[in-house]
């Protein structure tokens, strides 16, 4: 023994056999914050999971080495805990390390082939499953009882004989999406509402500044950096929207990053136009397009995909006049532009006057553990506002 | 519409000697050869009485010479004739190793399909009877890495009866193994007339859903005695008897174990490069996302014989409750 100090190094831990990096979501622990063996202390993200790490020894944080959002390979150093108070302290090695999945994980205990297959075929979280087998194994018919558990209602069998067709591998786009759909659905309660807005103006603006702006920027002008821009707005008026539900509280992003929902052939990509809030109309136009070109061309990083506090899908896109989307994991709301049509509005109330309007519905998906309906209806109506009140003339 | 056929119940020996009868009945080629087959009948008497009603021409007493036993065979085969060797027991085989592996079996490739090698090589195998050094041995796996080569060990007499019938129909080589410590221990119904069960078929003995047995020959009446024990004890064992250890019945494994998940392999040769192992590696290649838990080999011990010594057999046997225990440790896994 050199030194009475004494430290253990963490390093970002393997959450997956395919994954190569992790991004730091939150920390939980602080310099200074004492911690126990096996208390998570940092909440880490990759493309396929999100997960809480617990600490591989009790002691004291000393040093965070990433910041939150940063994006580190697997068994880069990202913490330093100070081990020498820590009871059993001479017994933790210097530099004891969580590059391991397995160390890191802590409690994650080893399944059998079967069981991680039915587990991903029935979407059952291993981690809170309890075992029946030696040692508290989790079983194969764990899996099952448990996915039986919770396929609440079955369906109403007509015939016992299957009916005739093939069945399409998943793909490994399909099965994350799957998994998350399954995930957001299982584990947030969501509500859903609309609004009604009247598109005429921000239409007819469009219109008046397309040309200029596709010759000045070579982008092409769509209805969507509008929409943005309204979003970006009410969100400033109403930033519960812009939360995360966790189990400590309510977290409030102070930036605004809006996930764009792009549909592809059989894939489903929200790449995260950053800082939202701190961008133009121009800009906003010019990322979005940028983002939605590169996931058609399937150039996106890690970086892109993560990091929204919110998202926006422009259902209308693809002809849905009003959807009920699926929360994304994370985030308190989904907002929806659906099919812009045209059709007669009474446009003054005093004298009943009808004209006719392109009109568009707003839906949105929310996260009722954050936030209720009068918020949710209060930021809605703030973006219809800013949207109608867009001026028909001018330039961007 | 349902068959009934009528059944004799018999033991082992008595099936393999009715079949031995019906064939040289019905068919004057076949021929049977082998080391005190005639005069003395067969040291375990399956074929008293056969040389006085058919004959030294087709009941052939050899010298002590198993090479040319299997060697006339394959010559008698080749010409047409449908011979039926015996090696008195399993442990005299291997002068014969060249005769089975290097002729027999090659040689409907080497003919190029001008000849075949219509035969059977029947022997008794296996332990338990106090035969000790040269009584006892399982030669399965010496012979089951042959492509060209067919290995029958059914267990119960319905299962020689047609088996033994379609191997002697068969048109290759095939090794025919009858586990000795059946002979007169197992008795069962037998149909009447003429019945035959395809090569490579293995059967399901006993169905159940919480785990896998696979074995063949005596065993197969072991993994019962212990899946009834345990069915008792609420876990649900199926027992699957190969019959063909070559070809192997690969459907039936993998639908069993796609259903239950987990396997115990059990068989009395020794466990290192035995059916079990290849087995497990079928079952890792194409069941692997099946499989709840390791594949569990019980297996005779890796000792070149088994011991004369009672304690020695019966630890080299494997009883009913040591694979009951397997069974229970499996399912509790």
């Amino acid at each position: 023994m050199q030194s009475k100090t004494r430290e253990a190094t963490v390093t970002m831990p393997q959450l997956g056999e395919t994954v190569t990096e992790g991004t730091v979501a939150q920390w939980l622990k602080h310099p200074g914050d004492s911690v126990e063996k096996y208390e998570p202390f940092v909440e880490v993200s990759t493309d396929k999971v999100n997960a809480e790490i617990p600490a591989p020894v009790s002691g004291r944080i000393r040093e965070l080495l990433v910041k939150e959002g940063q994006t580190v390979p697997t068994g880069a150093p990202i913490a330093i805990i100070d081990t020498s108070d820590a009871p059993g302290a001479e017994a933790i090695a210097p530099t004891e390390s969580a590059g391991n999945g397995q160390n890191a994980q802590g409690a994650e205990r080893r399944v059998s082939p079967a069981v991680r297959r039915l587990a991903r075929e029935h979407s059952v979280d291993l981690v809170k499953l309890a075992g029946t087998g030696s040692g508290g194994r989790v079983t194969a018919k764990d899996v099952l009882a448990a996915a039986h558990v919770a396929r609440a209602a079955p369906a109403p069998r007509t015939s016992k004989a299957p009916v005739a067709g093939e069945t399409i591998p998943f793909s490994h786009a399909r099965r994350i999406i799957a998994q998350r759909m399954v995930e957001s659905k299982r584990t947030v309660p969501h509500a859903w509402t609309m609004v009604e807005v009247d598109m005429t103006n921000a239409i007819r603006r469009r219109t008046a500044v397309r040309a200029a702006f596709e010759r000045d920027h070579g982008v092409r002008l769509t209805l969507l950096p509008f929409f943005m821009y309204a979003v970006v707005e009410a969100l400033h008026e109403y930033p519960l929207v812009n939360a995360r539900y966790t189990d400590e509280g309510i977290y409030v992003h102070k930036e605004v990053n809006i996930g764009i929902a792009v549909a592809l052939q059989d894939n489903l990509l929200v790449p995260v136009l950053r800082r939202a809030e701190q961008r133009s109309l121009v800009d906003l136009a010019i990322g979005a397009d940028n983002l939605i070109e590169r996931a058609r061309s399937s150039k996106l990083t890690a970086d892109d995909l993560a990091g929204g506090t919110i998202t926006v899908n422009n259902t209308g896109a693809i002809g849905s006049l009003a959807s009920a989307p699926i929360i994304f994991g994370g985030q308190t709301a989904i907002v929806t532009m659906e099919t812009i049509f045209k059709r007669p509005v009474v446009v003054d109330d005093e004298n009943d006057a009808i004209a006719v309007r392109s009109m568009m519905n707003v839906c949105t998906s929310f996260d009722h553990r954050v936030l209720d309906g009068v918020t949710i209806c209060s930021f809605l109506n703030e973006i219809k506002r800013r949207l109608e009140a867009i001026s028909p003339t001018g330039p961007l | 519409m349902a068959v009934s056929v009528s059944t004799t119940v018999m033991n082992n020996v008595e099936a393999v000697r009715t079949t031995l009868y019906d064939a040289l009945k019905t068919d004057p080629n076949v021929i049977l050869l082998g080391e005190d087959i005639g005069a003395r009948g067969n040291v375990f008497l399956i074929t008293k009485g056969f040389l006085e009603e058919f004959g030294p021409q087709r009941i052939v007493d050899t010298p002590l010479a198993e090479g040319a036993i299997v060697g006339v065979a394959v010559g008698m085969a080749m010409e047409g004739l449908r011979p039926i060797a015996e090696i008195q027991f399993a442990d005299f085989i291997y002068p014969a190793f060249n005769q089975i592996v290097g002729e027999a079996a090659k040689t409907r490739y080497r003919s190029n399909g001008d000849y075949t090698c219509p035969m059977v090589i029947r022997t008794p195998y296996g332990g338990g009877v106090r035969g000790a050094l040269s009584h006892s041995v399982s030669i399965e796996a010496l012979f089951y890495h042959v492509p060209g080569l067919k290995i029958v060990a059914p267990s119960t007499p319905a299962d020689i009866k047609g088996l033994l019938t379609t191997a002697i129909e068969d048109p290759d080589p095939v090794l025919f193994l009858e586990h000795k410590k059946t002979y007169r221990l197992i008795k069962g119904e037998v149909p009447q007339g003429r019945y035959t069960i395809p090569l490579g078929k293995a059967d399901v003995k006993k169905p159940g859903n919480g785990l896998t047995v696979i074995s063949y020959g005596y065993y197969i009446h072991q993994a019962l005695e212990a899946a009834h024990a345990l069915e008792a004890e609420g876990v649900s064992v199926e027992v699957i008897d190969l019959r063909s250890i070559r070809p192997m019945d690969k459907t039936t494994i993998l639908e069993s174990v796609k259903k239950t998940r987990k396997v115990l392999i059990v068989h009395e040769d020794n466990k290192f490069g035995g059916i079990g192992a290849e087995i497990s590696a079928m079952l890792v290649e194409d069941a692997f996302f099946d499989l709840d838990a390791p594949i569990r080999r019980l297996c005779g011990p890796d000792v070149p014989p088994m011991g004369y010594a009672h304690t020695l057999e019966s630890e080299y046997m494997i009883s009913s409750d040591r694979m009951a225990q397997a069974m229970r440790e499996l399912a509790k896994f």
